[in-house]
């Protein structure tokens, strides 16, 4: 017999840790898109696409703005001392991975504002003169291009990787404590964002080789969704305990059916099937891939913490 | 510079809650809410039953990770006693470090911020013992500092066989609890 009781009842701790809700989940599959949105922009960049009046590239920095400024706010909804979010600029902690993932949202802003400068959307053009006089000076300048191009590069894969960090640097929840969860939701979020991209594109090459990036994405994300489970495995017993939650625990059969199944192997054929031409592509596989990141942020952030040290 | 500590001897502790009501009552926590608690833990198969009694609370880590994950710098490490401590006005309740502590000793106030035991800092600047120490009808609680060898508490640790909750989480605990 082990048994233990505890007289403690405090609100979003006991009976287990539950400080996050649905806003953190929507934040992090919000930011590993815009993430992925980024580097598929800053990479169109990179091949000249920008050149092409039918590129998807426009279109991305301003939705990603959107998007971004959506997840912030879902960011801003969990705060519980709302009134005082601003102190989060008013220092830089280095080893508080949401400290520096705050300074780092300050910094993906310029590099999306740059990049929608790049060509102005329609919306925009011919209402401020000057206006229209830089971004027709700042896109003829190849050097230009190419460091805008970087920036959305670099500063999505930080986006990206910091999501995952974020959790993993909380050690005391057990399923958290993998370095791999930074790669994951990397690759979750290029995943997500080809095939939301995907989905938009106009331009027919475009649309063919973001499917096949999404198939190379999915695959990466399998590979390191394996890796993790078999890195807390053959971790302590607390680290299995923490495993079992998606092997035969409370969570196994959304992480299998929903985030595996329906989120990317299914849409992994399907997709395979259409850019061998076999099938059409249709608008199915990349909705699925967008429920699966969504689902996996909702599964990982929850399962994380029902897992724990301490006695079960 | 003093490491204060606490040693909790459970062959006394009958698990009275007069700790919980003390810290309660001193430190206005608010309803439904507690610093310190009352875990009962029983181990082995009759007749060969342990049961452990603690007082458990916040245990102002050496290594706190509450203070490290903080992104504001609200949750710090107080030079005074090298206690774990929360600015309320530098707290923006992200909730991190909740997430961050392997003993779950923190809790959201009512009011937006992350609160948690203190040592009653503030009684003991004064010269008195933490609340829930000075309440202890089997006086099984003690405080101290664990930096100086004549301390109480150090002398306890030295001649009583005792562990702290979790050292594998590596965050250096500074409760021991006597068994």
């Amino acid at each position: 017999m082990h048994e233990v009781t505890v007289t403690r009842l405090n609100h979003l701790v006991d009976p287990h840790l539950h400080v996050w809700a649905w806003q953190i989940p929507v934040y992090l599959f919000l930011g590993g898109l815009v993430a992925g949105m980024m580097a598929i922009s800053g990479w169109f960049l990179f091949s000249d696409r920008h050149r092409r009046a039918e590129s998807v590239s426009f279109l991305l920095p301003a939705l990603s703005l959107v998007l971004l400024s959506l997840g912030m706010l879902a960011l801003f909804l969990d705060l519980e001392h709302k009134p005082f979010f601003w102190r989060l600029y008013t220092t830089l902690k280095p080893l508080s991975p949401m400290s520096w993932g705050a300074w780092i949202l300050v910094a993906v802003y310029p590099a999306l504002l740059g990049a929608m400068a790049l060509r102005l959307p329609a919306w925009l053009r011919g209402r401020w003169p000057a206006l229209d006089g830089f971004a027709g000076r700042l896109a003829a300048q190849p050097r230009a291009v190419r460091a805008i191009a970087a920036a959305n590069m670099v500063l999505g894969g930080l986006l990206g990787i910091y999501t995952g960090i974020l959790l993993s640097a909380l050690g005391a929840r057990p399923l958290w404590n993998s370095a791999l969860l930074g790669p994951l939701f990397l690759a979750s979020g290029l995943s997500s964002a080809a095939a939301l991209v995907h989905l938009l594109a106009r331009d027919r090459s475009e649309s063919e080789f973001l499917a096949r990036a999404d198939n190379r994405f999915l695959q990466a994300e399998l590979v390191i969704l394996a890796l993790l489970l078999i890195g807390l495995l053959s971790s302590t017993a607390v680290h299995a305990r923490a495993a079992a939650l998606l092997l035969g625990g409370p969570f196994t059969a959304v992480f299998w059916v929903g985030v595996v199944g329906l989120g990317i192997l299914i849409p992994l054929v399907i997709q395979s099937l259409a850019v061998a031409h076999r099938i059409r592509h249709t608008a199915v596989a990349p909705l699925l891939v967008l429920a699966g990141g969504m689902l996996l942020r909702f599964v990982i952030v929850n399962a994380g913490q029902v897992s724990r040290w301490g006695p079960v | 510079m003093a490491r204060f500590g606490m040693v909790i001897d459970t062959t006394r502790c009958v698990g009275c809650m007069d700790c919980v009501v003390a810290c309660k009552t001193e430190n206005q926590v608010p309803e439904g809410l507690c610093r310190d608690w009352i875990t009962t833990e029983a181990r082995g198969r009759f007749p060969d039953v342990r049961l452990e009694i603690r007082s458990e609370r916040c245990n102002h880590c050496d290594h706190p990770p509450c203070v490290t994950c903080c992104p504001t710098g609200a949750s710090h490490v107080e030079p005074f006693g090298n206690t774990v401590k929360v600015t309320p006005e530098l707290c923006i309740g992200c909730k991190a470090c909740l997430a961050s502590c392997p003993y779950d000793a923190r809790y959201i106030h009512p009011q937006g911020y992350a609160d948690k035991c203190t040592f009653c800092l503030h009684r003991v600047k004064e010269g008195l013992d933490p609340a829930c120490v000075a309440v202890c009808p089997t006086f099984c609680m003690h405080f101290g500092d664990f930096d100086d060898p004549q301390s109480e508490v150090s002398r306890l640790i030295a001649s009583r066989r005792g562990h702290a909750l979790l050292p594998e989480a590596g965050t250096g605990p500074r409760i021991v609890f006597l068994t």
